[in-house]
Formats: C-alpha cells, structure tokens, sequence
C-alpha cells in the first residue's frame, strides 16, 4: 500500500501540471485527456452491499460486446451467498444472473433447487464478478502465442485473429472469468469495455447498476473515486493467494467469497 | 561422400530457413514485445486499436434526454431515477436512425429483478419494496397499476 | 444482434454436467483429446527410450524390438500432434504456435520440441536403414519389368537416400556412430518432450490437482511404462499377423515381400523370436512400472497429509466421484493387477501380454484421471463437474472432442506404421548390427 500512496503522490504532481497546461491549449474532455494519458491505471471498485442482485449489468454487458444472451457464458456474473445460522454455506448464479434474482430458491445444478426457510438465514447478499485485469494476469503468461496481453493501462485483451483456442488461458484463469466465444470460437472475457473508457466513458454494466454498485476508475488519479476509495477504505480482492495482483476491489468482501 | 553423415542436418537446416522464411511473411509487422515487456505485452499492437473501434451499443440517459425531455423531467425525479432509459427501452444503438423504434421491456419479470421480495439481510435488496411473484396479481403487467416513470405508491 | 442466432455453439456445454455451485464460465474445457495428447506423446517418448535401451546402452537382447520401437514411435509422431489439432477451437492457426511463440507458456514449446525431436527420430532411422535404403535403390535399378509399385518405392528411396550412396567400411562404421549418439540425445529430448507435456499441467496454478512439481517427473515415467507397454502389445500383435502370414503364405500382410523380394521367415524363427523379445522388454516394463508407482502414490499421500485448503474438494473428487476410475480402473486394473502379473515366476508372452495391456489401459486411465479430474471440480471448492464422453457425434465439435475423435487419433498410428512399413521394414533381421 505504501507504494502505491507514493507513487500516486508522485504522479498527482504531474498529472495536475500536465492537465492544467494542455487543456489551456485545446478544448479537450478531459475524460478523453485522461484515458490518453500514460499514468493511468484502470481498476474496479466493486460494493457488494449495494448490489440487490437485479443483473441489469449482465445483461447490458452482454448486448455491450456481443455475447450471444442465451448462451451459457459471460463476461460478467452475479452470485448470491446465502449464509445459514448453522453455518453451512449456499451459493448460486442462474444463468449468470442475466434475468436477476427473482427466486428465493437457490440454483444447485443438477442437484436441483434448494428451498432455504428465512428464519436460518444468518446473512444473504449478492457479489458481482468479472475480469479482475490483474497486474501479473496467470492467463496471459501461459498464452502460447502472443493472441492475449496486456496494454499498458493494465487491461488484458485477447486478439481475436490470433488466437488459436488451446484454451490454456481458460484453465491458467483463477477466477474462471475465461471463456469461449460461441460464435467468434476464440477465448473471450471481460475488457472493462475498452471500447467505452478508452474514448472517456463508462462501463456498460457500471452505467447499467441503478445503485452504484460498481465503479471504474483510474487508480493513478488521486481524485478519482475509485482511487480515493481504495487507498483509503478497508478494501479486499479475490483469491490473493495465486499472486495475480487483481485490480478489481471489493468493499464488504466475506471469507465465504473467493 | 565422406561428409554423407551431415546431409540429415543440411535438410534440418534447410527445412528452418523455410520456416524462418515463412514467418517473415505471415507474421504481422506490428507484432512485438510492447510496454508491459515479453512477458504480458507480447502481442500485435494494432488489435488494441481494433478492440478501441468495438461499436458501442448503450449511449446513457442524457442521449435519450436531448430528444425526449418531456419523459425525462418526471422520471429524474422520481424514486426510478437512478435507472438507465436503457434498462428498460433496450440499448439505443444509433436511435432514432438504427433503429428507429425501441422495443420497451413491459414484462413482469423486469420489475421482478428488484422487487421480487427475497430475504437478503446484510443486502441493498432488503431495502426495496418487494412483493411475491406467485400471490401479487398474478398475470398482470405491472404497469397496469404503476407507473414505472414515477412508481410512488401515492401516485397511483 | 438477430444474426448473432447463427452457428452458436458454447465450447464444453455438450459434454459438461453440473452440480452445486459452479461459475457460469466453467466447463471441462479440456477433455478426452488433452487426455489423447498426452498419451500418445508418451508413447512416442517411451517407444523411443525402449530402442535406445539397445542402440545406446548395447543391450543386445532388445535388438529386434528396437528397430520396431524406432520406426513404431516415428509412426505416432505426427499422431501426438493430432490431438492437440483437434482441440484447437482454430485448428488453422496452429502454426501460430511457431510463428510467434511465447515461451513463458509451456505450449509455446510444443512446435520446436516436437520438431526437433521428429528430426532427431527421421535422423536415426535414415542411419539406422542407410545401408538398406542404398540396397534397395540398386536392387530395384537393376529390375528390368518394375511394379506399379516397385516404382514407386525406387523414387521413395532415391530422394531419402539424399544422394550417398557410399557403403565402404568406413562409412557404415560412421553410420552407427551417428545412431548411437542420436540415440543417446533422443533420450533427453524424448524426456524433455514429455516431461513438459507434465509442466503443461503441473504449472496450472488455478488448478489444485495439477499443481505439483512431480507432474512433468510422474508424466515422464508413466510414458515409458506405456511407451514400453504399447511396443510388447504391437510387437506381439504384427508378430502373430506375421507368423499367421508365414503360415497360410498371404504376402499381402507381409508388405517387405511385396516391394523388396526378401526371404520370409518360417513360423517357428518367428515364434522363438517374438517369444524372446516380449519376455526380455516385459522385464523392463516392471522396472519403469515401479518408479511411476511409487511418484504417483508419493503425490497422492503428500496431498492427503498437507491436506491444504483445496483438500476437501479434491478429496470428494477422488474418494467419491471418481473412485471407480481411480480405484479400481488405474489403481486395481491398470497398476496392481499387471505388476502381478508380470512379477510371477515363469513369465509367459500372454501373460506379459496381457500385462502390458492392463498397464496400457493404467496409464490411459492415469492422463484421464489427470485431465478430466482436474475439472471435476469448480474453481469455488463447492461445486463440481462430471463429463459426459460424446459417444455418437452429431456435431463437427462433439465429433472432435468425442469417442470418434479419440478412436481416430488411437487408430491413425498403426495405419501410418503400415505404410511405414513398407519403407522401412521394422521387422528386418539385419547381419550388420547398427549398435
């Protein structure tokens, strides 16, 4: 952590001085300003006790990119925990929450679906996932051929002419963020929208949550929201353990959750 | 032919200029070591331009917002405010050119997403409005009664 | 998205069946063809550690089944690049693996290894057949009324004689040298070919079964158990087809008679060869066996006593889900019931036979329970996946990733033995050992 405060303090600096002199000269966004600039870093800010659960990111970010809506397969997903008193711990996604959570029954696969009584509920809450864009993505190092790489904003894509579909990225992933296309028939996953922050926009699933639940931002900025929060709340992020360094940070995480 | 025992390694030889020779031409110029090194950055720099170009499909509500204002001025005050027009009338793509028309979610099971009552404390759900899918009028489009632009119940 | 409704296909939903709480991402991704890859790499690996028993270390009793193992292990070559093809959702670009290679991924090797080995085999079978490729071309020059056939097989040798004809002493001494220290360095690069088949897997960190050091080393020596098993099992096999040849006169199995006019063997030097040459490689196989049993055994009692995080999932997997195919189809079947077997006194060729056949059928088991257990269980500890083999295909992917798929790649080896054959008679008594 006390890297990263000074190095955003560094960088606040110059970022500061470098806004300040260009925008003298052209009217520019300086959204657009800021999604050229070298010091960036986009990371996710994730608040799982906003989130009700209603998938409307799902399924705007599906539209978004193109993933065909009824295929079993998404850049992005909702899972609902449901925490029982006696400890025992239910979890479930349907259809990856494309249609939300309308059901109190929770989605066991084939072992069909379980009816939990309200009064055994200890806790119950909803966590959104998607590519967590790590610092020393596990998926891109295993890639054989150069189709999967970083860019220099930390966001991991996938070339889609290039790819070979070994499917060695997909099983490299610890967050099973990976998939295959079911039409362009090449791995495929969340680029927090590319397309959209790199030209100054939103997320599509970010503009999509009615309640904030999910956030993009520039970590290098120090006035960007994201970064504010998370150097300066207690922040978690998943499965650490595989030293992938992940760039999406959740507020309210529980050890339920990896 | 005393040499005779090389002759298998001149056709290894000759077989990896061939390839070395084939790369030069199918390997895209662009294609290189980039900023985050071999490791991560090993990749053909256009693709990041092509993935830049990907059509957007979602604009957001102030795009809806500089033709339809008279919709907008209630529902930006009212308890739905914080959802996309998007949500709800589909992506706008290049509306009104492509497509002209917007097909509007009326099912029940949109408005479920949210008050579908479930019980999730230490959850946002828990503080919205919810009712039961499988007792409250069942059949019938919510928007029979409420107003999805200004759902107040005292409106109604 | 309307035309998005075409051709729409979600890798691994055909073949993947659910339960619990499992991420809506997560398919056995990778199934019966990562488990053919493998396999048949082994074979290749082990078929050429058992002709190098004999060119390398001189043991003379292996003679006639190394330059089987040799042309046999050439034959499946291309074959453990097949499944690998067949998996690729882009098939096409799987040159792309040479043509930008990104050596952090232990694929990224596949290309060069594999080619460099494939070199270094064509290279020891071009010395170990040098003399004979020249005897040939004369022989069938100085034919006056060639066969369709004949000469064919003229223009064959002519070009991979590559132009030297010389067959002095000097030059045939020369010959041997070159096999022996191909031989010698086609062993580690036999191993090494293998042992990153293991990395592959090994180095999966998101994957709690693979991730052990001791995959490339246990991938290493289950390949030459089965590359060993495999070469008894066809060894014994062209024999009998061989001796039923010799017996009923039907040259049509016997294809050197064909193109190359060589005096058969009676049925009884046929017989008294084979029954040498599975009794003495039998041997060995025990030896190889009990090494990759004790790796293997070793990997499965240090997961049980650390007993990490991942323990209780891969636990389930492993005691309750896939206990038929670990229990009794590797362990019983594959490893207990040969190792038997094969260490009973008064060994016979069926019994070795059949021997080889259970570890063969042990090892295949082994690469199963490797591939398709290490995804019989969800990234979130709490859910798992059972694939279901496509047997019957009715798409081009269920084809390929299917019983089908599997079926073709385990039968191409032995239909490119058999024109190899033709070549290069595997089965050749030659006078002038090539040691």
């Amino acid at each position: 952590m006390m890297k990263r405060r000074d190095f955003i303090k560094q960088t606040a600096v110059f970022v500061t001085g470098a806004a300040l002199s260009s925008s003298a000269l052209v009217m520019l966004d300086p959204k657009e300003l800021l999604a050229q600039r070298p010091e960036l870093r986009w990371g996710f800010l994730v608040d799982t006790h906003k989130c009700v659960g209603c998938g409307f990111c799902v399924k705007a970010c599906k539209i978004e990119n193109d993933i065909p809506i009824e295929a079993n397969v998404t850049r992005t997903w909702v899972e609902r925990y449901v925490l029982k008193k006696n400890g025992e711990v239910l979890a479930d996604s349907p259809k990856a929450a494309l249609n939300g959570f309308t059901s109190e029954l929770i989605d066991q696969n084939a072992s069909g679906l379980k009816e939990v009584d309200a009064d055994e509920i200890a806790q119950a809450f909803f966590v959104p996932k998607l590519c967590n864009q790590c610092e020393t993505p596990a998926c891109v190092q295993v890639c054989p051929v150069g189709a999967t790489y970083q860019t220099a904003d930390g966001i991991v894509l996938i070339d889609r002419k290039w790819c070979i579909g070994c499917g060695y990225c997909v099983m490299g992933c610890p967050y099973g963020v990976r998939f295959f296309h079911p039409v362009e028939h090449v791995a495929d996953k969340c680029n927090f929208c590319y397309h959209r922050i790199s030209q100054g926009g939103n997320t599509a699933c970010a503009q999509a949550c009615p309640f904030g639940a999910r956030k993009i931002g520039n970590l290098r900025d120090p006035n960007d929201p994201v970064a504010k929060t998370v150097l300066r709340d207690r922040v978690g992020v998943l499965r650490d353990e595989y030293g992938t360094k992940p760039q999406v940070f959740y507020l309210g995480l529980s050890k339920e959750v990896h | 032919m005393k040499n005779h025992i090389w002759r298998p390694l001149y056709v290894v030889a000759a077989i990896v200029v061939l390839i070395l020779v084939f790369r030069i031409f199918y390997v895209p110029e662009d294609f290189g070591i980039q900023e985050r090194g071999y490791t991560f950055g090993f990749h053909r720099l256009g693709n990041e331009q092509e993935w830049k170009e990907f059509p957007a499909k979602y604009r957001d509500s102030s795009y809806c917002q500089d033709c339809h204002y008279d919709v907008t001025e209630v529902f930006t005050v009212s308890q739905h405010a914080m959802i996309q027009c998007e949500s709800c009338h589909g992506a706008a793509f290049d509306h009104p050119e492509n497509p002209e028309k917007l097909p509007i979610d009326r099912s029940r099971e949109l408005c479920l997403r949210c008050h579908s009552q479930l019980y999730t404390p230490s959850s946002g759900r828990s503080n919205i409005p919810g009712i039961n899918p499988s007792e409250h009028n069942v059949g019938i489009e919510c928007s029979a009664c409420h107003n999805p632009h200004n759902p107040s119940l005292e409106e109604m | 998205m309307v035309e998005q409704i075409a051709a729409m296909v979600v890798h691994g939903e055909a073949w993947t069946v659910k339960d619990l709480f499992v991420l809506p991402n997560e398919y056995v991704y990778w199934s019966i063809q990562i488990v053919m890859y493998p396999y048949m790499t082994g074979l290749v690996a082990g078929a050429f550690v058992l002709s190098s028993l004999y060119h390398v270390f001189g043991v003379e009793k292996l003679k006639q089944i190394a330059r089987f193992a040799l042309v046999f292990s050439f034959a499946l070559l291309p074959v453990a690049m097949l499944p690998l093809l067949l998996h690729l959702t882009q098939p096409l670009r799987g040159i792309h693996v040479l043509m930008t290679p990104h050596f952090t991924s232990a694929i990224s090797a596949f290309g060069i290894v594999f080619m460099t080995y494939a070199c270094i085999v064509a290279a020891e079978i071009w010395f170990v057949y040098r003399t004979f490729i020249v005897a040939s071309v004369v022989r069938l020059s100085a034919k006056d009324n060639r066969t369709v056939y004949q000469r064919l097989l003229l223009q064959i040798y002519r070009v991979i004689s590559l132009g030297a004809m010389d067959v002095s002493k000097e030059a045939v001494e020369s010959d041997h040298k070159a096999v022996k220290f191909l031989a010698g360095l086609g062993i580690p690069v036999a191993c090494f070919l293998h042992g990153y088949a293991g990395f592959i897997f090994g180095s999966v960190k998101a994957n709690a079964l693979w991730m052990t050091p001791l995959m490339p080393v246990i991938f290493i020596f289950s390949a030459v158990v089965s590359g060993i098993a495999l070469c008894i099992v066809s060894y014994y096999v062209f024999m009998e087809i061989r001796k039923r040849a010799a017996k009923g006169g039907w040259n049509f199995f016997l294809p050197e008679t064909i193109g190359h006019d060589r005096a058969e063997f009676s049925y009884e030097e046929l017989n008294s060869m084979q029954d040498h040459e599975v009794k003495m490689t039998s041997k060995y196989l025990l030896i190889f066996m009990t090494l990759a049993l004790t790796l293997e055994v070793l990997d499965m009692i240090f997961r049980g006593y650390t007993a990490v995080k991942s323990w209780d999932a891969l636990r389930q997997v492993i005691y309750v889900h896939d206990f038929t195919q670990i229990f009794i189809m590797q362990g019983l079947l594959g490893n207990v019931i040969p190792f038997i077997l094969l260490l009973l006194p008064r060994i016979t060729v069926r019994r070795a036979v059949s021997a080889s056949l259970l570890v063969l059928l042990g090892v295949f088991m082994m690469r199963w329970n490797v591939v398709i257990g290490g995804q019989a269980f969800s990234l979130t500890f709490n859910g798992f996946m059972h694939y279901s083999l496509p047997i019957i295909p009715n798409s081009i992917e269920t084809f390929k990733e299917g019983l089908m798929g599997a079926l073709l790649v385990v039968i191409s080896p032995f239909v490119i033995f058999y024109f190899l054959n033709m070549v290069f008679p595997a089965f050749m008594e030659d006078k002038s050992a090539t040691h």
